[in-house]
């Protein structure tokens, strides 16, 4: 205990004096909907993002984690500017994502980068690996020649494990965890300080995602990155992430280091989520005392008035319904919107 | 309790363009009635298919049955004709998938998928079968079956879609359900969900239960023993406690040592396996996992170790088949 206690106590440290690398305030993203073939008029809209702030240090790994329509996937693909923002602020490094253009846009997206869930459909399949992994060089004028170009290519395939030989392959054949590293080195390429890694172990078999996993550690430390890392599986989140936050139909619910949001959840979902994880122990599975929620997740085209999960919530109240719980400290940077804590 | 079903010695190959993938070579194991059993393993293991075989559901060809049987109340399933196994399969064994999505056919009712088989296998009329219908929908957590029935899948959400699933696999009684990844595609809290409701109606209706996935989490709190496949082998077979407590495959070894908890502080790093799966359309030599595996001796290369007895207490019917004791390194 008191090892990690000391580890704790110094990542604290370095988080409050150096700026956050990543700034989002306020980040909404609604997607409308439109009635009509040739007058279109909008007739609503689905609020996959609804007001998320938060803040990543350098080095540091943030997880968002959330059922499948909870936003975390357009919130991480709004932040890179692959999708137009509502409204908010987004700042890496400083740098204002909403109003940069043109050249400074650029820059952004150099040091921004992406890794993608899906290794089967992000990978050009007419490309060779060179061609795929070498696309962020070119855009971004980074080597002159093709020859330093592939050169760079080599490097980088060494450094996310594979034979510098395979760089005039093509990706069917590669397996699914190979063309996870071809997404991994594309990513890496154009050397950006912060990537956001979405859902990329999810569609990988258990023996491969600890290959990928530890691949994204090592990099972490040797290349000084910072991750915002997406995912759903609550177990790999809490070992590769420093803080953890929990989303649920476009808000964020909860946020805190992992260890204080594993071991002492504040928020009602995050209770049952965690108490729904699945355990690979039988004794402690057997122990486990799930919390089942009701029902589904309600439309984000239509979202419940007050507390979006006041419908599903085991400790609902006459407030939850009417007024949305305000987004606070509940002591040592444990944050929450709740009610009833 | 008396034994539900024994295969023995089943051996499934494809005869695809490019040659013959093994998929299934020569796996034999025995459910109790009443019994939860659960395989575990990853992608092209051949878990889901060696139970699509048994039900007669892989296509033949580009399927073949190289070999082996599944008895099933005297009789071997693979030997069946279709006429006999569709009653099997509406009567004795039913099946969950994975996709919710899928599985159910969009242009029709819930009702009348689910009296469907009420109404060929179970003789019922058309009132009869909607009254089981509807309270069948109750039984899996659906409320208001009555109205529900007239719904098409389109409008239940994807757990509501499995335990309708769920439903017309009970619709007649069935003494074993096979349930092929059925929390696969479901969020997690939908997935306690449905672990629930399998359990709750495991213990009203007494059925045998196998559980085929890849996670060796959603298992350990639901099988009463459990199967571990690799390439085409089981490689390990034992109660759930004595499987999780104490593996002794070195691939269970490994696959637990790289499984991260979601209930304790991390303490290490996580334990990855090196290298891919096997390519299946290579004829099999030697053990299987032997490329990848950490205790690997001269005769892995060349002789496949048999499921065998295991360990000191060898009483209690954990096997593996390796030709390392995992404990020591040294060979069996």
């Amino acid at each position: 205990m008191n090892t990690y206690d000391g580890i704790n106590l110094t990542a604290t440290a370095a988080a409050d004096t150096a700026p956050p690398l990543v700034e989002i305030q306020n980040l909404v993203k609604h997607f409308p909907i439109t009635r009509g073939i040739l007058i279109q008029r909008q007739v609503g809209a689905v609020q996959a993002v609804d007001g998320v702030s938060f803040t990543i240090t350098q080095g540091e790994t943030l997880g968002l984690v959330g059922e499948s329509g909870c936003g975390k996937t357009t919130a991480g693909r709004t932040i890179l500017g692959l999708y137009p923002a509502t409204a908010g602020v987004v700042r890496i490094d400083g740098q204002d994502l909403m109003t940069a253009k043109g050249a400074d846009m650029l820059a952004i997206r150099r040091k921004a980068q992406m890794i993608f869930q899906d290794p089967f459909a992000s990978l050009n399949p007419r490309w060779t690996v060179n061609a795929i992994i070498s696309e962020p060089l070119r855009v971004h004028k980074l080597f002159q020649s093709e020859q330093e170009r592939s050169e760079r290519v080599r490097d980088l395939l060494e450094l996310v494990g594979l034979s510098p030989r395979l760089a005039n392959r093509f990706p069917h054949e590669f397996s699914g965890g190979q063309r996870q590293r071809i997404g991994i080195a594309r990513a890496l390429a154009s050397d950006p300080e912060f990537i956001v890694c979405d859902e990329p172990i999810s569609a990988l078999d258990v023996s491969i995602q600890a290959q990928v996993v530890n691949l994204l550690e090592d990099l972490q430390d040797q290349l000084g990155l910072t991750y915002l890392f997406i995912a759903h599986d609550l177990s790999m989140v809490r070992h590769i992430c420093d803080r953890v936050a929990v989303m649920y139909l476009g808000k964020l619910v909860e946020l805190a280091q992992k260890d204080e949001l594993y071991e002492n959840p504040l928020h009602p979902y995050t209770q049952a989520l965690l108490s729904a994880v699945p355990l690979p122990d039988p004794a402690a599975a057997r122990r486990q005392r799930r919390i089942i929620l009701e029902g589904d997740v309600p439309s984000p085209s239509n979202p419940p008035p007050g507390c979006r999960f006041h419908t599903r919530c085991p400790r609902t109240g006459d407030r939850c319904a009417e007024s949305e719980p305000v987004w606070r400290d509940a002591g040592g940077e444990h944050f929450v919107a709740c009610h009833s804590v | 309790m008396g034994t539900l079903l024994k295969v023995t010695d089943l051996e499934i190959r494809f005869h695809i363009p490019e040659g013959v993938v093994y998929a299934v070579n020569g796996i034999s194991y025995i459910i109790a009635e009443g019994e939860t059993l659960a395989i575990v393993g990853e992608s092209g293991c051949g878990k889901s298919v060696s139970m699509m075989s048994i039900l007669g559901l892989i296509p033949i060809p580009p399927g073949e049955i190289a070999g082996g049987s599944a008895v099933y109340q005297g009789r071997d399933l693979l030997q069946l004709s279709d006429v006999e196994m569709e009653h099997v399969r509406g009567t004795d064994i039913s099946m969950v998938f994975q996709e919710p999505m899928t599985a159910l056919n969009p242009v029709l009712t819930i009702g009348r998928q689910i009296t469907e088989s009420l109404t060929t296998h179970l003789g019922m009329n058309d009132r009869q079968a909607e009254e089981r219908a509807a309270q069948l929908l109750e039984a899996v957590g659906i409320p208001d079956g009555v109205r529900r029935l007239g719904d098409y899948p389109h409008q239940f959400s994807g757990g509501m879609r499995q335990r309708v699933m769920i439903a017309i696999a009970l619709s007649c009684n069935p003494s074993l359900l096979i349930a092929d990844e059925p929390t696969t595609a479901l969020d997690v809290t939908i997935q306690a969900q449905i672990v629930e409701l399998v359990i709750q109606l495991r213990e009203q209706l007494g059925m045998a239960i196998i559980w085929i996935t890849h996670d060796l989490g959603v298992v350990a709190g639901l099988a009463d023993r459990v199967i571990v496949m690799y390439a085409g082998y089981i490689v390990e077979e034992a109660e759930v406690d004595s499987l999780y407590n104490d593996p002794r495959h070195p691939y269970t070894l490994a696959l637990l040592a790289a499984l991260p908890r979601a209930d304790r502080r991390r303490d290490r790093r996580l334990a990855s396996i090196p290298g891919a799966p096997p390519n299946l359309l290579i004829k099999p030599q030697g053990c299987p996992f032997a490329p990848r595996c950490q205790f690997v001796l001269d005769r892995c290369w060349s002789d496949t170790p048999v499921l065998t007895p295991t360990g000191s207490d060898h009483g209690n019917g954990h096997r593996a088949a390796c030709w390392v004791n995992v404990k020591t390194g040294a060979p069996r």
